[in-house]
C-alpha cells in the first residue's frame, strides 16, 4: 500500500493536517442544506471505492499518530479505558472481529494466522507481533478490549443487552466529543443520552433502541454524527475541559479558517456473537473548515446548515459563542448556487 | 431474514417423541458462533406450503461445526414439528436462519438458577456449556413426568448441580424451596409450560424477588385452525390462512413483507395493525396488551388468528 | 417536615418512588436525619415491614432515633456517619440473600452511596426501595480530578480537592452514587456566574 502515516499531534503545537486525498475522502456529514436529529441508520456494507465507508475499520494516514495520541490520554488517565467484570468475552468477541476484519481488508499491513485458540496477529504499522490463546486474557498484555483498542481508530463502547435496554458496560474513550466512561459507565441507553437536547422529546432514543435491541449478527449498520472543535484536538473530554476550554475563546477572523474543525463521528453497530453484546465503535474524522471549503459544494452547504441551526443544538455542541465568526468565514464561500443531494463531493 | 441452506448430518431419536438434528454447512464453513439460549428458525418446505418454526440450540456456543436442535413431535400442531420427525433425514438440505438470542444468561449474575420442564430443557443445554466454560456457579433443575420422556436425560452432564425431578416417581420440582437462600445477585431462568412460568413468578414475587431477576422463555408453535382470509389494505389483496398455516407464513408464501424474529409470539417484532375487524381476532401471543387485544387493533401474525367476516390488516 | 417535590429532570437524574411495603420479607433499613421519618410512615401503613428487618440510623442532629428503636425491629443500630456505618451495613448485605429488602431513606448523598454500595455487590436494584426526605444538598463527583464533594448545596460551588470552580449538573451515576460537577469557568477563567442555591 502507497498510503504514508503522518507523524503529527492532536494537542500542543497540533501539527495535524490532512493530505489532499484525506480532505477529498473526508466523510462530510451533511446531504442536504439543514440538519435536525434523526436515527439515520444504513447498513454497513462497504461503500464508495476509497471513501471510509468501504472497509469495515477504516485505516487512514492519521492510524499511527491517533494510537500515540490515545496512549499519551492513558499513561495520563487510565480510567479512560475501563470495563465492568462480565464484559470480557465481548471484549474478546470484539478483539476476533477487528482482526479478522482488518487481516482481511488489508493484507499488507494485518495478518491473522489462527490455529484453535493459538493466535497471531501481526500489526505492520504499530510494530506488534503477539502471539496468544483466545479466550485467555493472560496470555495478553492487558484485557482483550484494552489490548484491540489500543490499535484501532476511534472510541467504542461495548453494550450490554438486557432487560429491553442496552448498557454501557466497557469502553476505551480518548476521543470522545465531550462525555466522561467514568462517569457514564453503567448506565442505560437513555441515561447515557440524557444530556442531550430536544431529541428525548422527538422520541429518537426509543425508536433507535427498538432498532439496536433487533441487530442481527453480520449485519452491522452505521450513522454520521457531527460536532465542531477548536484546533485538530482529540482529547475534548470532560476531564480535560478546564484544559482545552480555553482554546474556543482564541478564534480571530484570521485564525477560524484554519482552526474551527468540523468534526465527524463515523458510529458502526455490530452484534457481537458469544456474548451476544454490542459494539459500537466511533470513528473520529477531524477537517479544518479551509479544507473544506476546497469543495464548493460543501462550503456552501456548511455555511446554510450552522446558519439556521437552532441556538439550543449549538449550544450542545459547544461552539454557539464562536457560531457567528464561524457563520461569518463561511459566508463567504456561499454564493447562494444550489447544492446536489448527498453527501459526496461533486 | 436469510436463511443459509445446511444438510443434515444426524438424526437421532433421543426418547419415543424428541429427536435430535444435527446441521452442517454443505462446503464444511465453520458455521456463526452463539450464546447459550439463542434458537434458530428451521424451513419446512411442503409442497406449497412454507413453514417455519424456531428451535433452540442445544450445541455448544464456541463450536462452529454444527448446529444442534432437539424436536419434540406435537401431533396436535400444525404440523412443523411431525414434518421434521417424519420427513427429514440424513443428508436433506435444509433452510436454518441465522441464531438469535432472546433469552440470554445475565453475565452479572453472581449465579444462574436454569428451572426446565419437559422440552423446556433445550435452551439449557447450550447454556450449561457455556457456563462450564466461563466457570460460573449455577444450578440446573429439570422436571419432567417420566424417564422415557426426559430427552435432556441423554443431553445433561453428570454434575452435582444438575437435579432431576421425574413426577412419575413422586419428585417433584419445589419452586419455593429453590428459590429460599440463593444469594444476592442470582438470576432464575425458567424455559417451559406458560403453568412452570406462572408459578416461578408467583413464588418469585411471594419471596421478594425482583422481576428483573426472573427471566422467562415460553415455547410456543402457532397452533392450527379453521382456514381464514385477510385483506391487505394497501393493495386490496386478499390472502387466504390454511388450517395447518399460520398467518404469517401465508403473508410470506404471498410475498407480503413482515418483520419477524421469534415467531413464537413473545418478541413483538412482527406486530401489525389492523385497519378493520369484522369478528374475532384470536390472540395467542404473549405480547399485546389486554387493552390492545380486545380493542382488535392490533394481531401478531405469527401466531394469531382470526374467524368472522372480514379482517383488513395495515399491510 | 412536608415531602420535597424534585422538578422533572434528565433522564438520568434519579426519581425516588418513595417507600412500599415489601411485606415481612428479611430487610435492611438504612436511613438520616428525616429519613428516620419514612421508616416510620412505612411501619405505620405496615407493621408487618419491621419483623425481620436490620435498622441502620445516622441520626446527623435529628432526633428520631428513640421512635425508630422503639419499632421493635429485629436489629435497630446507630451510626454517627455512613462511613462509620459501612462495614456494619457491608456485613449486612453479605449475609443476605435472593428475597432481601433494601429500604433507603433521607439525603441523596445518603441513597446514592448506600445504593452504589449494594449494586457493587451484586443487591438486585428492584429490590431497592428509596425515599428522600430531608436537606437537598448533593453529592458531587469533580469530573476533573474525581474527587468527591459530600453536601454540596450552592451552584456553582468549589471542588474540596483540587480546587476548581464547578457548576451542578442532574447527570447522576448509579455507579458512583454521585452527580457531575464540570469546570465552570474553563473557557473564561475566573468569570463566574452568581452562586445560587440548589433548588429541588
Amino acid at each position: 500500500m502507497t498510503l504514508q502515516f503522518n507523524d503529527e499531534t492532536f494537542r500542543d503545537d497540533y501539527t495535524f493536517r490532512n493530505s489532499p486525498e484525506a480532505v477529498r475522502r473526508f466523510p462530510f456529514p451533511f446531504d442536504q442544506d439543514s440538519y435536525m436529529y434523526s436515527v439515520n441508520l444504513e447498513p454497513h456494507a462497504g461503500g464508495r471505492e476509497g471513501s471510509p465507508f468501504e472497509k469495515r475499520f477504516d485505516v487512514d494516514e492519521h492510524y499511527v499518530a491517533e494510537m500515540r495520541d490515545r496512549e499519551i490520554t492513558l499513561q495520563e488517565d487510565p480510567l479512560r479505558c475501563q470495563s465492568l467484570p462480565h464484559m470480557e468475552l465481548a471484549g474478546w468477541d470484539f478483539l476476533e472481529l477487528v482482526m479478522v476484519s482488518k487481516s482481511e481488508d488489508y493484507p499488507d499491513w494485518f495478518t491473522l494466522n489462527r490455529d484453535g485458540n493459538r493466535w497471531h496477529w501481526i500489526n505492520r504499522p504499530l510494530g506488534i507481533d503477539q502471539h496468544f490463546t483466545f479466550l485467555d486474557a493472560t496470555t495478553l498484555p492487558c484485557g482483550p478490549m484494552e489490548y484491540i483498542t489500543r490499535q484501532t481508530q476511534g472510541d467504542h463502547a461495548l453494550l450490554d443487552q438486557r432487560d429491553d435496554n442496552l448498557w454501557m458496560d466497557a469502553g476505551m474513550v480518548t476521543s470522545q466529543a465531550d462525555w466522561s466512561l467514568d462517569f457514564d459507565i453503567g448506565m442505560n441507553f437513555f441515561e447515557w443520552h440524557a444530556p442531550v437536547p430536544k431529541a428525548a422529546e422527538m422520541g429518537v432514543f426509543q425508536r433507535a433502541l427498538k432498532y439496536l435491541l433487533n441487530l442481527q449478527q453480520g449485519k452491522p449498520v452505521r450513522r454520521l454524527n457531527w460536532t465542531m472543535t477548536v484546533n485538530p484536538r482529540l482529547d475534548t473530554s470532560p476531564e480535560n475541559y478546564h484544559k482545552w476550554g480555553p482554546e474556543k475563546r482564541t478564534m480571530t477572523p484570521e485564525n477560524v479558517g484554519a482552526k474551527q474543525h468540523l468534526r465527524v463521528e463515523l458510529q458502526t453497530l455490530w452484534r457481537l456473537p458469544r456474548s451476544n453484546a454490542i459494539v459500537f465503535p466511533i470513528r473520529c474524522y477531524l477537517c479544518s473548515l479551509e479544507d473544506l471549503v476546497t469543495v464548493p459544494k460543501w462550503g456552501r452547504r456548511l455555511h446554510r446548515v450552522l446558519r439556521d441551526l437552532p441556538e439550543e443544538l449549538a449550544t450542545y455542541k459547544g461552539f454557539a459563542v464562536n457560531r457567528p465568526l464561524i457563520v461569518d468565514y463561511l459566508s463567504r464561500f456561499d454564493d447562494g448556487a444550489p447544492t446536489s443531494p448527498g453527501i459526496f463531493p461533486d | 431474514m436469510s436463511a443459509r441452506m445446511l444438510r443434515v448430518a444426524a438424526v437421532e431419536p433421543l426418547t419415543p417423541l424428541v429427536t435430535r438434528f444435527r446441521f452442517v454447512a454443505p462446503d464444511g464453513q465453520a458455521l456463526p458462533l452463539f450464546s447459550g439460549g439463542a434458537h434458530v428458525v428451521v424451513e419446512m418446505p411442503e409442497g406449497d406450503l412454507v413453514r417455519r418454526n424456531a428451535y433452540s440450540l442445544i450445541s455448544d456456543p464456541l463450536n462452529g461445526s454444527c448446529y444442534e436442535i432437539a424436536v419434540r413431535r406435537e401431533d396436535a400442531g400444525r404440523g412443523g414439528s411431525r414434518y421434521m420427525h417424519s420427513q427429514v433425514k440424513e443428508g436433506d438440505l435444509l433452510g436454518v436462519g441465522a441464531p438469535v438470542n432472546l433469552f440470554s444468561l445475565d453475565l452479572r449474575a453472581r449465579k444462574h438458577v436454569m428451572i426446565a420442564g419437559g422440552i423446556g430443557i433445550t435452551p439449557f443445554i447450550a447454556q450449561l456449556k457455556q457456563l462450564a466454560r466461563l466457570q460460573l456457579p449455577f444450578e440446573l433443575h429439570y422436571a419432567a413426568r417420566s424417564r422415557a420422556e426426559a430427552a435432556g436425560l441423554r443431553l445433561l452432564p453428570d454434575l452435582p448441580q444438575v437435579h432431576v425431578h421425574i413426577s412419575e416417581e413422586g419428585n417433584r420440582l419445589d419452586i419455593g424451596a429453590i428459590l429460599s437462600a440463593q444469594p444476592l445477585g442470582t438470576h432464575v431462568y425458567t424455559c417451559g409450560p406458560e403453568a412452570l412460568i406462572d408459578a416461578v413468578a408467583a413464588t418469585g414475587a411471594r419471596l421478594g424477588w425482583p422481576a428483573a431477576a426472573l427471566h422467562s422463555e415460553v415455547f410456543m408453535a402457532p397452533p392450527p385452525g379453521a382456514p381464514f382470509a385477510v385483506t391487505l389494505a394497501s393493495t386490496g389483496k386478499t390472502v387466504t390462512v390454511g388450517p395447518t398455516q399460520s398467518l404469517l407464513e401465508a403473508l410470506e408464501a404471498a410475498e407480503v413483507p413482515v418483520d419477524w424474529l421469534c415467531r413464537g409470539g413473545a418478541c413483538g417484532r412482527c406486530e401489525t395493525g389492523v385497519r378493520s375487524c369484522h369478528g374475532t381476532i384470536e390472540h395467542h401471543d404473549h405480547w399485546l396488551s389486554d387493552a390492545d387485544k380486545s380493542a382488535q387493533t392490533r394481531i401478531m401474525p405469527c401466531v394469531s388468528r382470526f374467524s368472522g367476516t372480514s379482517l383488513v390488516l395495515d399491510l | 417536615m412536608p415531602k420535597i417535590e424534585f422538578s422533572p429532570s434528565i433522564p438520568s437524574r434519579p426519581v425516588y418512588a418513595g417507600l412500599a411495603s415489601q411485606g415481612a420479607a428479611p430487610a435492611l433499613m438504612l436511613a438520616d436525619a428525616e429519613g428516620a421519618e419514612a421508616i416510620l410512615d412505612l411501619a405505620a401503613r405496615d407493621a408487618a415491614v419491621v419483623d425481620h428487618a436490620h435498622i441502620i440510623y445516622i441520626p446527623a442532629g435529628a432526633s428520631h432515633g428513640p421512635r425508630l428503636k422503639a419499632l421493635g425491629a429485629r436489629l435497630y443500630a446507630e451510626a454517627p456517619t455512613f462511613a462509620a456505618a459501612l462495614e456494619r451495613f457491608r456485613k449486612a448485605l453479605t449475609d443476605a440473600r435472593m428475597g432481601t429488602q433494601l429500604y433507603l431513606a433521607g439525603s441523596e448523598g445518603l441513597i446514592g452511596q448506600a445504593q452504589a454500595e449494594a449494586l457493587a455487590m451484586g443487591f438486585p436494584e428492584g429490590a431497592i426501595h428509596s425515599e428522600h426526605r430531608g436537606t437537598v444538598a448533593r453529592r458531587m463527583q469533580c469530573v476533573h480530578c474525581k474527587g468527591i464533594t459530600e453536601g454540596v448545596t450552592t451552584d456553582p460551588f468549589l471542588c474540596s480537592h483540587c480546587g476548581l470552580t464547578l457548576f451542578v449538573r442532574d447527570h447522576f451515576s448509579r455507579r458512583l452514587g454521585v452527580f457531575q460537577g464540570v469546570c465552570v469557568d474553563a473557557e473564561t477563567p475566573g468569570v463566574v456566574p452568581p452562586t445560587v442555591e440548589i433548588k429541588p
